[in-house]
């Protein structure tokens, strides 16, 4: 999907990615995370990228060779990544690591309010701090001048 | 199959991430690059978490939602961050951000 020339091709491709990701949180008995996926990103993220794809998006009449000089380099270091985590995944002893323990809500949703409590107020306030910070990004500069005048 | 399969799942897409994030020269495409990433190593924690054969708990799915979470408010900003310099400069190429090199 990263090679793709067409951007909206990559961002449809993107969708399937996210969809499988999601089916591979519940086959791990991770049904709550797996609706988190689906909501999150197939709801949220992959149509906050299509938006930003058509409103840039020119017109795909001339479209430039999509990589940069650099593909060799990265190449390499992607590579190289995936070796080596690959090498220690493969080479590390995971014991009896074989049964897949289901997440139940209850005791998920218990964790969530009273040990991670802290972390998911911080968290709140983080996506406040985001918001505020997109739609100050993201404003037109004129409407801006408007609002001044 | 079991917990190696989706580790090394998850190092693939990690590494198709991290070409794309090099490699591309579309600003959106890298966004989407780091959401993949993002997405890896979430794969790897899910699994971490439902394999574990002692103290089992559900840190590992608690941390995942908290790693969306985080996420959500990176795409965010990333995206106003591109369409304010896309609105100034009419291109997504990185490559002809060089104001400071020119």
């Amino acid at each position: 999907m990263v090679t793709l020339r067409n951007i909206i091709h990559s961002a449809i491709a993107m969708m399937v990615c996210f969809g499988s990701l999601a089916g591979m949180y519940a086959l791990l008995g991770a049904p709550i995370v797996a609706a988190a996926q689906v909501l999150i990103y197939l709801g949220a993220i992959s149509v906050l990228i299509l938006f930003a794809i058509m409103l840039t998006q020119a017109g795909d009449a001339n479209l430039p060779s999509p990589f940069h000089r650099q593909v060799p380099l990265a190449i390499v270091a992607a590579v190289v990544v995936v070796g080596l985590i690959g090498w220690a995944v493969t080479q590390t002893d995971w014991g009896n690591a074989t049964v897949v323990i289901a997440i139940g809500l209850d005791a998920l949703a218990e964790a969530l309010f009273t040990t991670y409590a802290l972390p998911f107020e911080i968290l709140s306030l983080l996506l406040l701090v985001a918001i505020i910070g997109a739609i100050y990004l993201a404003r037109r500069p004129e409407d801006d001048e408007k609002a001044n005048s | 199959m079991g917990l190696q399969g989706y580790l090394l799942v998850s190092a693939i897409l990690f590494g198709i991430g991290m070409f794309g994030f090099l490699a591309r020269r579309n600003a959106i495409l890298m966004l989407i690059s780091i959401e993949l990433m993002l997405n890896a190593v979430n794969l790897s924690l899910v699994a971490f978490n439902a394999y574990a054969y002692y103290a089992p708990d559900d840190n590992g799915a608690v941390f995942a939602l908290l790693v969306m979470a985080v996420a959500a408010a990176e795409a965010t900003v990333g995206l106003a961050l591109v369409i304010a310099i896309i609105r100034t400069r009419q291109t997504p190429e990185v490559d002809d951000y060089a104001d400071l090199k020119d």
